[in-house]
């Protein structure tokens, strides 16, 4: 029954999508920092190839390409599901939906997800750009690239679960997005975004690989750059799933929980 | 003047009623700021220490500490005085009750500004403060008088600047009306700020002078604490910024003219 709806959704989702597509267009303006991390690590790598681990040379062309693939993953995986969760608990209207023989997740999820094609369609040109000027930056193994859609799969679901645990907290708590500005903090410093990991000291490298955001973000784009060797990215990709499972479980006990206590205030 | 400054009284205070009905949110938000201090903080540890051990060049460490302290400074003012209102205004052409502000009898750019204040960011301050600090401590040396007074100027400016452009942002509201998230782009266009000017070349430095003056707002009151501040820059800097504040108060005007209203 709700697998048959799905194709509607995602219809429905990219119709929304292509409508307010300058809305989109300045969301993804808004997510220019890798662009200008890539100016600050150029400008010093001009200068003289940064040191990496492992005694890897960077020079201003490695962080161009690495930049880059930051800018485009970042696009792939982003989902909002816990604002959209959190005003339809504030408005009441979560009721209409929970009304419906289809779980609402299924909807946030359809409606995150189609918006996939037009933020694929803007991300394009940059890509182009990429493998047409910094090819000697990206991945020359194809078991990389095998690899890289499972690891964007997971990198979405991390967010999307997050999303959804977040915008469950708003059926208890008044604050919820609070979660989702501090998730968003950390996630600057420890998923790659706004410095390579590899030039964390050796310690805090560690940490950042116990920790989520290093798999949404670091992990798909050391697969385009082919940074991570291929066991090590299996490993990697490991610890990426065990992610998913677990914040899956903990969305799954929130939304569960927090459903219970729903009381529709407002229309 | 004086009904002015009366107005801005009573949306201070009602500004802070908010605040304290909000008491926990007050307590979340205090931590969370922690979290975005650190976190512009944290790269340049790692670009001047960590494995790279290189950095801006031109720039010490204690020198990036202080336009990085700036731009913290900055932060604070937009998040707490001028990011707020904005999103208030925004929603007010959204929704079509921008009418009623129009309606007050009262200069309407002075009515949204003052809209709302968000006081707890004024631990943003606290924050730069601290930075400054470490930066000072590092280089071994404080700032002089002169570098102090032309710094507080070529600050002022820059909350003028960056007033300027939310002013504009607020103008465009008025024809493409679903652009409530530009706010979010006016944001994250001045992180970029939080680097010295060195790090922006070619065509990127004329656009961060000129047209986004972001090097004016953080690099020049930094220069100027570092006593490297050329005359020729600060005057400069005063004049494009009465001109850029003169030009955004007649983009308001003229934009205002041509505002339909969305709702009713």
């Amino acid at each position: 029954m709700s697998v048959r709806a799905i194709p509607t959704l995602l219809k429905v989702g990219f119709a929304e999508a292509a409508a307010y597509r300058a809305e989109m267009v300045v969301w993804v303006l808004s997510t220019t920092m890798p662009l200008v991390m890539m100016l600050l690590w150029t400008s010093i790598a001009e200068v003289s190839p940064v040191q990496g681990a492992a005694g890897a040379q960077w020079g201003s062309s490695a962080f161009v390409g690495y930049f880059l693939c930051v800018f485009i993953v970042r696009q792939l995986v982003s989902a909002w599901a816990a604002w959209e969760i959190n005003y339809e608990v504030r408005q009441g209207t979560l009721a209409l939906r929970l009304l419906r023989p289809l779980h609402p997740l299924i909807h946030y999820a359809c409606s995150n997800l189609a918006y996939l094609p037009l933020r694929t369609l803007v991300t394009l040109p940059v890509a182009i750009f990429l493998v047409v000027t910094h090819r000697e930056a990206l991945s020359g193994d194809w078991r990389h690239w095998l690899l890289f859609p499972v690891a964007v799969l997971g990198a979405w679901l991390i967010n999307f679960l997050v999303n959804v645990s977040a915008g469950a907290l708003a059926f208890t708590v008044e604050s919820s997005l609070r979660v989702m500005d501090l998730w968003l903090a950390l996630f600057f410093v420890f998923s790659g975004y706004l410095v390579p990991l590899e030039f964390f000291p050796a310690w805090l490298r560690e940490v950042a690989d116990w920790l989520p955001w290093r798999y949404v973000l670091a992990l798909p784009v050391e697969l385009m750059t082919g940074r991570a060797p291929f066991e090590v990215a299996l490993g990697l990709l490991a610890r990426q799933l065990a992610w998913v499972l677990g914040l899956g479980t903990v969305a799954a006990v929130l939304w569960g929980r927090g459903v219970t206590k729903f009381q529709a205030f407002g229309g | 003047m004086r009904r002015a400054w009366e107005l801005l009284k009573v949306q201070l205070k009602a500004s802070a009623l908010l605040a304290l009905q909000y008491r926990l949110d007050f307590a979340l938000d205090l931590v969370i700021g922690l979290f975005w201090t650190v976190s512009a903080v944290l790269p340049l540890f790692i670009v001047y220490g960590g494995t790279a051990k290189q950095g801006v060049p031109g720039w010490a460490f204690g020198e990036t500490l202080v336009v990085v302290a700036c731009f913290i400074t900055l932060q604070a003012v937009i998040d707490g005085a001028i990011s707020p209102s904005l999103t208030s205004v925004l929603d007010h052409v959204r929704k079509g009750t921008f009418d009623f502000v129009l309606l007050k009898p009262h200069d309407a750019q002075l009515l949204v500004s003052t809209a709302r204040f968000q006081f707890w960011r004024a631990a943003g301050l606290v924050h730069a403060a601290i930075v400054f600090g470490l930066a000072f401590r590092e280089l071994g040396r404080g700032p002089t008088t002169t570098g102090v007074v032309t710094a507080a100027v070529l600050l002022l400016m820059a909350t003028a600047l960056l007033y300027s452009l939310w002013l504009l942002i607020v103008s465009v509201s008025f024809f493409a009306v679903k652009v409530d998230n530009l706010s979010n782009l006016f944001a994250s266009l001045f992180d970029a700020a939080r680097w010295p000017k060195t790090v922006f070349r070619g065509v990127f430095r004329v656009v961060f002078t000129f047209v986004i003056p972001l090097v004016v707002m953080t690099t020049f009151p930094a220069e100027a604490l570092l006593g490297r501040l050329s005359w020729a820059s600060l005057l400069g800097a005063i004049a494009g910024t009465l001109a850029f504040v003169l030009a955004a108060r007649l983009v308001w005007l003229l934009s205002l003219r041509r505002y339909t209203s969305a709702g009713g």
